[in-house]
Formats: structure tokens, C-alpha cells, sequence
């Protein structure tokens, strides 16, 4: 049991765990401060027999400098993340060279179809595993989202990648794997009774691992 | 003596001669009404939070028979097993009775029908018969939801989100009468919220006292208003949402399914945009019920008095601008993604000017750590954590990691218990007696409040790391999959934690219903405060004042060097420097 984030297992999994990171000394901060200011005040001014409030309603700089220190940093934080996020999910961000792979998600599995030794999907050498996501490690993947039924939501940890697939729309998400071994994809939006088992094998392979699956899978996939 | 005694016209206000039904049952009483809704949203609660320990009984000790478990019918549970079906329900009424049946009629239901009148010095309500719709109209919506749990096929099985497709397709869900149930109650709910938020409204622009201008109403009546604006602009989204998906259900239309040229994501758009502004009804009246027990239990005034006010206007507006939020992951433009995140962080500003300013109002105060200053110091503690995870997921990149997880079941339970729910246990012992006529236990009270405080910590706080381990909310068993098994053993903990705090939650229903019958007598004013209620006798009698009391002050002169003699100055005092009102000497309308 790790007390910290999982393996960081895609490319942007670093740039991810580190804005968590910068996200928990920014709360973390403001936490010790208001927890131990209150810990302090409840000590401190307790009630003692004879004494007197101070009376007082306020004070305009307080206000001024405690509304404007957390709206500096709230904008800051703001446009930091939407940096990274322009970078991970914007419009634009599937990189060009990216590997296709369609993932049809449908009451309780994930159909997964690979392009085939031509790497393109849509054309007839495309084949469908359920249950099994192979990737090579190393090279940027497009996941075509789609949904048969309800919406489901593509999630594997280790790559920090979460993408809702909706019935009725086609979604790309993109992620690179930066370490081959294997991982776990589960579904992270409630699509009915059997969302617990909703779940399938990722397999990050070495390119030459990754060809002979490919090679290997597509054969099987003919028969 | 004090004064406030002496001052105080009270002994009969009205001749009441109403028959027990229009005095109890059928009765246009605000108070009354307030009454009703605390029972029936208590029961409630406690339904709620028996769903959410068989949920915790199949986290922790997933496939082993829950004790009990053999009570429940087959469709239910095999042999003591919760089935996964059930669990789906289980969640999913979790959420729905908690949020639209506990902690709201809570909040609004009791408080802003107990208070609003007595705390700016009205008779009643501006339109009691409607008020009483309301409550009986909440009460049916409460019965339909109810019933939804007993009906072939069980509760709705979609989450308290209800998200469509899943929830406009029977055949995908495999529940009908549930959903239709489901979609009727929360129509008829949306009405009693409506007319109660008029009412609020009306009450609080045309029925103030002399001289209780706007900036002399106390923070609780202020974040009352503003959240029955909300209620009344938010809950006819949801209705009207809720009828769309009433119709897919029922008569074949197919708002939210795309197979036949619908919108998946229209539901989240529309439940959103009520959602994000019902976390505000759910909080914006604690922090307000907190603000007037803070600077009682601090006997300083309100630090800050008017940027409280300024920051419940700024937090209403701007959660109107943020139910994007929710759908990050959803497939929504990413360019969308942006701008909700920077209006979502913006919203910590004004929730960090309150948390600020309940702060100030503690320094160099003089502390009394009666039962309801615990809780309200503890609701502080806590609605800080909530509000602080609630960046995390604000930022849009790391939101990708931690959307619907553990993670923000961490951050919301922070923000429902630690906050609006500690704020409750420390309204409803506040006002106890100007309801009752008596106190509750003070003893029992701190014991109930520690206990509550330690458990619900080891309950919640885990959760975070579970977010950051990748566990997913709404999981039946979580040792399906191999990178969650290493962490049963904290599902494990957390599951004993919450049958721990669920068990704490006896003392509280003891201390709840002896005090009714056996507390100690209460006086007119037990805390020494300066709102208006403590004008009256304990319990406030019917039709309140026999001539509504002139207001001379702001609610929060405590320990003002005016007086020498005690260290609270009530609004309605009269001192030898003050001028009447001006509006008491314009004509009655």
C-alpha cells in the first residue's frame, strides 16, 4: 500500500503528479496556517472569568490582503494548469504521429480494435480483442472513444489518463507509455450493475514485443 | 436580572385556540413548519446513513455476509451478501436522500422557516398557507422517494447524479418503476423548494421590523435570502430535467438517447447547472448559521461583517458560472475545460475571505466553547479541508487523475458532514430551546461532538488516499481489481470508522429526544445573544410578538463598551443615545 500516486507511467504523468504536488504545498500551507491559527485562538482566548472581548469589526486591510493573496494565487494556479492542460487535452494535442486505436466501451466490457499491420484504422486488416489494450511503449497513442449503450469512462491510473466515452459522440484521447509492463484499465463512470467488473489488461510492450503481438494477434484474428 | 427580561413584552401574544391538526399537523405556524421539516429530514438522515453503512459493510469485507444482511429479501442480498445490484441502489439513494432530503430540508426547510421570521421580527411568513404546501409537498416528495425502495426492481440504479442514458433506459438499467419514482418525487420536491424560496424572499424584503435595515440582518438570515434565490432559480432546471427524463422513460421520447438523435450530455449540462448551485443551498446556510454562533461563542462581533455579505453574494453568482466543472472529463470542448477552471478556482477567493473572517472574529476574543461554538469551530476546521482538496480537482489536469474517484468522496463528505453537518449539530442544540422550551444535554453534547469529530476524520480523511491510489467511486467490490487489493486494509479501516461514527450518532438521538421530554427549562435568552428570537419566551410562542420589537443595532454587539454590566447588547434594546427607527413612524402597509 503506497501513500503517494501510483507508478508514473505515461508521459504526462510527470507534469500531472507535479502540479498535485505544487497543489498540496499551496493547500498545505494554507491548511497549517488556519488549522494551527485555530488551534492557537481556541487555546489562547479561552474563556478566563473577568476578561473582555476586544471589540472590534474588522479591519479593511485584513480584508484586502486576505482576499487578495488567495485570488493571486487561485489566477496563478489557473493559468499553470491550464498551460499543462492545453498541452494534455486541448484541441490540439493529439500529436500528429500519433498510433490509432479504436476502444468501443459496452455494458461491461471494452472492445478493443487495433489498425492492423497497415497502422490505419478502418481499413479490413483491423481486428477487435476484447478486454486486452496492447501499446508499445514510447510512442504517442490516439484512443478513439466510443460507446454501444451508456456512458462509460476510459481510466488507467498509471498513465493518469481519464476519458469519459459517450454514446453518441467520438472522443480522442491521447497518451504515450514510458514503461512496458502490465497495468490494469478500469471503468470510472457508474454505467449500471456490473460497473465493478468493468475492467481490463493493459500491456505495455517493447516496439519489437508490440510488432510480434501485432503479427501474432492479427493471424489469430483472420482464423 | 438583565434587562433583556425586562424589556421584553411577552407573557401572552396570542389567544390560541386552534384545534390540535391546525395547530400541529395542518398548522401555517412557520415555527411549526420548521418543526415538521427537522423530524421528518432527521429521519431521514438517519435512513441516509443506514444505506451508506451497508455500502461500508460491502467495501470492507467485500462477498462476506453482512450482519443482518439475512433480513433483506433475495433481490437484495444472497444470503447476507449484498448482490451488486443492490449496491448500485444503495449509492445511489445514499446520495439522493442525504442531499435532497437531509441535509437541504436541514438547512432550508428547518432554519429558514424557524429563523427568518424571528430574527428580523415578523409575525410569520408572507404567505403562510403556501409555507405549509411546501412542507407537505417536501413530505410527499419524501414518501415517493421512500417507496421507491420497496417497488419490484428496487431505487434507481444511476447514482444520485442520475446520469442519462443509463437512467433514461430501463432496459439498460434494469430498473423502471424506481426511475419513474425518482423523477416524480424530485418534480414535486422541486415545487415545495419553490415555494418556500417565495416565501423566504417575500418574508425577508417586506416583513423586517423597524430598523432592521439590511446590514442589521444577522449572517444566517443574509445566507438564507441568498440561497432561497438560488433554490428558486436552480430547482425548476432540475424539474424541468427531470421531466425531459420522465418522458424518455415513459412516453418513448428521446431528449437524452442517442441512438435516436439525443444528447448523452445534455442531463449533466442541465442537472449541473442546478448542481453546482445546490452545493451552494447546501452550505451557504450553515456558514451563515456558523457566522451567528462564532461571534456568540466568541463574544466579539462579526470580523468583517460586511465582506461576509459581500462573500455569500460572490459565492452564489459565481456558482452559477462553474458547472462545468463536473463534466471535465465528459468529452465537453476542452477550450470549456479552461474557463470553468478559472471561475472554479476563483470561487475559492470569497470562501477564503469567509474562513478568514470567522478567524478574525475569534482573535482576542473570549471563548466559550458551549456545544454549538464546538461544532461551528469545527465546521471551520473542516469546511477549510474541503474547500482546499476542492483545488485539486479544480485544476483541470490533475482533475484527469482523480475525477470520480475516492478522492472527491474525500472532498465532498468533507464539505456535507465536516461542514454543513457540523454547522447542523451545532444549529439544532442553538436553537433547541426557542423550539422546545428546552435544552439540550451540554455533557452529552461535547461527549457526541468529540467522538463524531475523531470518527468522522478516520472515516474521510483515507479517502483522499485512496483518490491518490486510483480508486474509483461507486465500485461494488474493489478486489476485482489487483493495484486496489494492497489498500483493503484501509477500506477495511475506513468501513469501522463509519460504523463507529454511525454508532456515536445514538448519543445524539438520545440527547435529541430525553431533552425533549426531560432537558432542563430554558430561559428567554440561554446563550446572552442579541438576535430578536431571544426576545421571546422558550418555546416562541404562536403569531411570535404581539407588536413586532424596534430594531436599534447590528446582531453582533458583543462586548460593546456601551455596556459595563455583560458583554451582549440585544438588537432590540433601546439605549438612551438611539433614535427610533424611521421606518416605525411611517404608516403600517
Amino acid at each position: 500500500m503506497s501513500w503517494w500516486l501510483p507508478l508514473k507511467g505515461s508521459t504526462f504523468a510527470g507534469d500531472i503528479d507535479g502540479l498535485f504536488l505544487a497543489i498540496l504545498i499551496i493547500t498545505g500551507i494554507a491548511f497549517v496556517v488556519v488549522e494551527l491559527g485555530l488551534i492557537w485562538f481556541v487555546i489562547k482566548y479561552r474563556q478566563r472569568p473577568g476578561k473582555k472581548a476586544f471589540y472590534t469589526h474588522g479591519n479593511a486591510r485584513a480584508e484586502v490582503i486576505w482576499t487578495a493573496i488567495p485570488a493571486v494565487t487561485m489566477v496563478a494556479l489557473g493559468l499553470i494548469s491550464n498551460h499543462y492542460w492545453i498541452r494534455i487535452k486541448g484541441r490540439d494535442s493529439v500529436p500528429p504521429n500519433a498510433y490509432p486505436i479504436g476502444i468501443h466501451a459496452k455494458q461491461f466490457e471494452w472492445q478493443v480494435t487495433y489498425p492492423g499491420p497497415d497502422g490505419q484504422l478502418g481499413t479490413a486488416d483491423d481486428f477487435t480483442v476484447r478486454n486486452q489494450l496492447h501499446v508499445p511503449v514510447g510512442r504517442p497513442i490516439v484512443v478513439h472513444l466510443s460507446s454501444e449503450d451508456v456512458i462509460h469512462s476510459f481510466f488507467v491510473p498509471v498513465f493518469r489518463v481519464k476519458q469519459d466515452a459517450v454514446p453518441g459522440m467520438d472522443i480522442k484521447a491521447w497518451f504515450q507509455a514510458t514503461v512496458p509492463g502490465q497495468y490494469e484499465l478500469g471503468c470510472a463512470e457508474l454505467c449500471g450493475m456490473g460497473h465493478y467488473r468493468m475492467r481490463a489488461q493493459v500491456f505495455v510492450h517493447s516496439p519489437e514485443e508490440y510488432d510480434a503481438w501485432m503479427r501474432q494477434a492479427a493471424q489469430e484474428a483472420k482464423q | 436580572m438583565t434587562s433583556v427580561a425586562a424589556t421584553a413584552r411577552v407573557p401572552h401574544a396570542h389567544h390560541d385556540d386552534r384545534s390540535f391538526i391546525r395547530k400541529y399537523i395542518f398548522s401555517t405556524d412557520h415555527k411549526i413548519i420548521g418543526i415538521q421539516f427537522l423530524f421528518v429530514s432527521l429521519f431521514f438522515l438517519l435512513l441516509g446513513g443506514l444505506l451508506a453503512m451497508q455500502m461500508r459493510w460491502q467495501l470492507g469485507f467485500p462477498g462476506k455476509p453482512m450482519p443482518g444482511g439475512g433480513l433483506l429479501p433475495e433481490t437484495m442480498a444472497a444470503n447476507g451478501v449484498i448482490l451488486p445490484e443492490y449496491y448500485v441502489q444503495l449509492v445511489s439513494m445514499h446520495g439522493t436522500f442525504m442531499v435532497f432530503f437531509a441535509i437541504m430540508p436541514l438547512l432550508v426547510g428547518v432554519y429558514a422557516n424557524f429563523l427568518i421570521p424571528l430574527k428580523i421580527g415578523a409575525h410569520d411568513m408572507a404567505f403562510p398557507r403556501i409555507n405549509m404546501a411546501s412542507f407537505w409537498a417536501a413530505f410527499a416528495a419524501g414518501l415517493l422517494m421512500f417507496a421507491s425502495l420497496f417497488v419490484p426492481e428496487g431505487a434507481i440504479r444511476s447514482g444520485w447524479t442520475n446520469y442519462a442514458p443509463l437512467s433514461a433506459r430501463p432496459d439498460l438499467s434494469g430498473v423502471t418503476t424506481g426511475q419513474i419514482l425518482w423523477c416524480v418525487s424530485i418534480v414535486v420536491l422541486g415545487l415545495s423548494s419553490v415555494m418556500g424560496s417565495v416565501n423566504y424572499i417575500t418574508t425577508i424584503i417586506n416583513h423586517r421590523a423597524p430598523g432592521m435595515t439590511w446590514f442589521r440582518m444577522p449572517l444566517s438570515v443574509w445566507a438564507l435570502f441568498i440561497t432561497a434565490i438560488l433554490a428558486v432559480l436552480a430547482l425548476p432546471v432540475l424539474q424541468g430535467a427531470a421531466i425531459l427524463l420522465l418522458f424518455d422513460q415513459t412516453i418513448g421520447t428521446h431528449f437524452f438517447d442517442p441512438v435516436a438523435g439525443g444528447q448523452a450530455l445534455l442531463w449533466q449540462h442541465l442537472f449541473w447547472f442546478f448542481g453546482h448551485p445546490e452545493v451552494y443551498i447546501l452550505i451557504l446556510p450553515a456558514m451563515g448559521m456558523v457566522s451567528d454562533m462564532i461571534a456568540n461563542g466568541s463574544r466579539k462581533p462579526i470580523f468583517g461583517y460586511h465582506s461576509m455579505v459581500f462573500a455569500i453574494i460572490g459565492i452564489a453568482f459565481l456558482g452559477w458560472l462553474v458547472w462545468g466543472h463536473h463534466m471535465f472529463m465528459s468529452g465537453m470542448n476542452p477550450t470549456l475545460g479552461s474557463s470553468f477552471m478559472v471561475s472554479t478556482l476563483v470561487i475559492a477567493v470569497p470562501s477564503a475571505v469567509k474562513v478568514f473572517n470567522w478567524m478574525g472574529t475569534m482573535w482576542r476574543g473570549n471563548l466559550r466553547f458551549h456545544v454549538p461554538m464546538l461544532n461551528a469551530v469545527a465546521f471551520v476546521a473542516m469546511f477549510v479541508i474541503g474547500g482546499l482538496s476542492g483545488i485539486y480537482m479544480a485544476a483541470t489536469p490533475v482533475d484527469m487523475f482523480i475525477h470520480d474517484g475516492y478522492f472527491i468522496v474525500a472532498h465532498l463528505h468533507y464539505v456535507l458532514f465536516g461542514g454543513s453537518l457540523f454547522a447542523l449539530f451545532g444549529a439544532i442544540p442553538y436553537w433547541f430551546p426557542k423550539m422546545f422550551g428546552r435544552m439540550m444535554s451540554e455533557r452529552w453534547g461535547k461527549v457526541h461532538f468529540w467522538l463524531t469529530f475523531v470518527f468522522y476524520n478516520f472515516t474521510f480523511f483515507p479517502m483522499h488516499i485512496l483518490g491518490m491510489a486510483g480508486h474509483m467511486r461507486r465500485i461494488y467490490d474493489p478486489t476485482q481489481y489487483e493495484f486496489l487489493k494492497p489498500y483493503q486494509p484501509m477500506n477495511e479501516f475506513i468501513s469501522v470508522s463509519a460504523f463507529l461514527l454511525f454508532a456515536t450518532q445514538l448519543i445524539f438521538f438520545v440527547n435529541f429526544w430525553w431533552s425533549l421530554f426531560k432537558g432542563k427549562k430554558a430561559d428567554l435568552n440561554p446563550w446572552q445573544d442579541n438576535g430578536l428570537e431571544w426576545s421571546l419566551p422558550s418555546p416562541a410562542p404562536h403569531g411570535n410578538w404581539e407588536t413586532v420589537p424596534r430594531v436599534y443595532r447590528g446582531p453582533y454587539e458583543f462586548s460593546s463598551p456601551e455596556v459595563s454590566d455583560r458583554d451582549y447588547l440585544p438588537q432590540h434594546e433601546k439605549r438612551p443615545t438611539d433614535r427610533e427607527p424611521a421606518s416605525a413612524t411611517a404608516p403600517a402597509h
